[in-house]
């Protein structure tokens, strides 16, 4: 496989007159932070929903870790691993059952399971906590434990969905690290996100208007391109003309 | 007379402590704002405030009105927007404004010069479903909802959160028009960058104030320099820097890293020569390290840090 873990060629996707990804091209290569931001209705859920094999496109082709997004779903399912804000973790069972469960679902041998799950409860310091109810645990920690059960098959690519909303400043740091770390050890992460100034973590950021990228490259390079003195700036620009139209 | 009042407050639930003897007034005419992350305890304090929740301890007053005794008075005067959105979804915005007009006795009609700002926005859309429209509609007909009976304070729970930039920028340039006309607002969030939109702010974590002051006020308070240090493998940098020997704390804020020093009180051109001279001798050639101002966010790390108890991160 090539160093491009992600590449995306004019994807589109029409629902009936509407449509909602409008030609989309970029790549992003193994081991990149990619931050993938739009206002609402702007055709992120769309996009990142082809991308995982979900949704199939209206035209355009893609490449997921190699594979082809028409021919190869399941593989691609093979190949990356999700994270969303809604829901990520099964929340009656503990963190060792969760990590037993998502190992079963991708095939992992009960050694390999085991290995594992100590390794991230270690790793995450929930070795004390690894047989209570998930739903005990305070937010931050189930987070960053949803973050590395995305990573237990060690997928190639893994898609996170509003990681870190609504929990502490210290907490969304450490799982920035959590990120870096995966990132360094050769996992591209294509994360969407609300916060802005959070953006900036990502090595490139792509923001998407109208089923358009409107903009992509490195945050630094994109505030000096646009001059602006923040992506929230940059964002707000672009998007605003869209968002009186929608609803 | 102040718009808030409250002293001692607190509230348990099944042996946790939400709220934990809670004291703040909220001058009248201030926007105000509570910053903090989920399970900080907003959500029950401002339950408490509109008299939908009692306290087990402490008083609360709004609009000098005792929240547990005077409850009936102060309904007709409070607007509230929970954090969930809570309209009816089969509703069409207009039979959803019209339905919360009569439940306090009065019509859209009576009421279209108060809401009209927030309502042209809607009125395209008058017809469409609730459930419908988007995330920032959405919390823009709640507002809408909130106002109609003609509150004379606002209290509204994390009208911002999920909703992209764009909407949240909107929406808290409608509070200040909003304050600016004169109503109290009360507002919470758990985005840090939208301090600076209030007159004063309370930072909570875990059911206690941290700090109560002017966003400027609560910057100020932070009691060593800040250095925000880049490096092109920004990772490895931040890994390095922690093991200095001199660190106090590094956090990762975006592109740069945010490095304060244990030696409080040394010059700031000591502490960017000494960090820059410990990355170069850690292979970092291109690193530097300059002075920078602490954000409301900063301010929050280092209050929960110093704390102690956060040390794996977020018990919330």
């Amino acid at each position: 496989m090539s160093d491009v873990t992600i590449e995306v060629k004019d994807l589109t996707r029409r629902f009936g007159d509407f449509i909602a990804v409008d030609r989309i091209s970029f790549e992003v290569k193994a081991g990149e932070v990619f931050g993938f931001l739009g206002a609402n209705g702007a055709g992120k859920t769309t996009a990142i929903r082809m991308l995982i094999g979900l949704l199939e496109p209206s035209g355009g082709t893609a490449r997921i870790a190699g594979h082809d997004i028409y021919t190869e779903s399941e593989a691609i399912k093979q190949s990356i691993g999700y994270m969303s804000q809604r829901f990520s973790l099964y929340e009656d069972l503990t963190p060792r059952e969760n990590i037993r469960l998502y190992g079963g679902i991708y095939g992992l041998t009960r050694k390999q399971i085991r290995e594992r799950s100590d390794r991230v409860l270690a790793r995450l310091g929930l070795a004390g906590v690894a047989d209570d109810a998930v739903r005990r645990l305070p937010l931050g920690w189930r987070q960053k434990l949803a973050f590395s059960v995305a990573l237990i098959h060690e997928p190639h690519i893994v898609f996170l969905d509003e990681p870190t909303s609504g929990v502490d400043p210290i907490t969304r740091r450490q799982f920035w690290e959590l990120i870096y770390e995966a990132a360094s050890a050769g996992t591209t992460v294509l994360v969407s996100t609300h916060y802005m100034d959070e953006a900036e973590y990502c090595d490139r950021i792509s923001i998407m208007v109208s089923g358009r990228i409107a903009a992509i490259g490195a945050p630094a390079d994109l505030k000096r391109q646009f001059g602006v003195n923040s992506i929230d700036e940059l964002f707000v620009r672009l998007a605003r003309p869209q968002s009186e139209t929608s609803a | 007379m102040n718009a808030v009042a409250v002293e001692g407050l607190t509230k348990r639930f099944a042996g946790s402590v939400a709220l934990d003897r809670v004291s703040f007034t909220v001058a009248p005419g201030e926007l105000f704002g509570f910053i903090g992350p989920d399970g900080a305890g907003k959500t029950t304090l401002f339950r408490i405030l509109v008299t939908l929740l009692e306290p087990d301890a402490g008083r609360a007053s709004v609009l000098g009105r005792d929240v547990v005794k005077e409850f009936r008075a102060l309904r007709e005067r409070v607007g509230y927007m929970p954090g969930r959105f809570s309209l009816y979804p089969d509703l069409s915005v207009e039979e959803n404004l019209r339905f919360f007009a009569s439940v306090f006795g009065t019509t859209i009609g009576a009421e279209r010069a108060r809401i009209a700002p927030i309502y042209a926005q809607l009125e395209p859309f008058k017809a469409r479903r609730a459930a419908a429209l988007s995330g920032g509609m959405k919390q823009k007909l709640a507002l809408c909802c909130a106002l109609v009976h003609r509150p004379e304070i606002l209290i509204l729970d994390e009208p911002t959160t999920g909703v992209d930039a764009v909407s949240r920028r909107e929406f808290w340039e409608l509070l200040g028009e909003l304050k600016q006309g004169g109503l109290n607002v009360v507002v919470s969030t758990p985005y840090m960058d939208e301090a600076r939109r209030c007159d004063r702010i309370a930072l909570i974590h875990r059911g206690r104030l941290l700090a109560v002051d002017t966003p400027a006020g609560i910057v100020r308070a932070f009691d060593r320099p800040l250095l925000g240090v880049r490096a092109r493998d920004r990772f490895k940098a931040l890994l390095a820097l922690r093991a200095f020997q001199h660190a106090h704390s590094v956090y990762p804020f975006g592109e740069v890293i945010h490095y304060t020093d244990q030696r409080k009180n040394a010059p700031t051109e000591t502490l960017t020569a000494d960090v820059r001279a410990f990355l170069a001798a850690k292979g970092f050639a291109d690193a530097s390290a300059e002075p920078i101002e602490p954000t409301v966010e900063d301010s929050f790390i280092a209050r929960t840090a110093s704390s102690g108890d956060q040390l794996d991160g977020g018990a919330a």
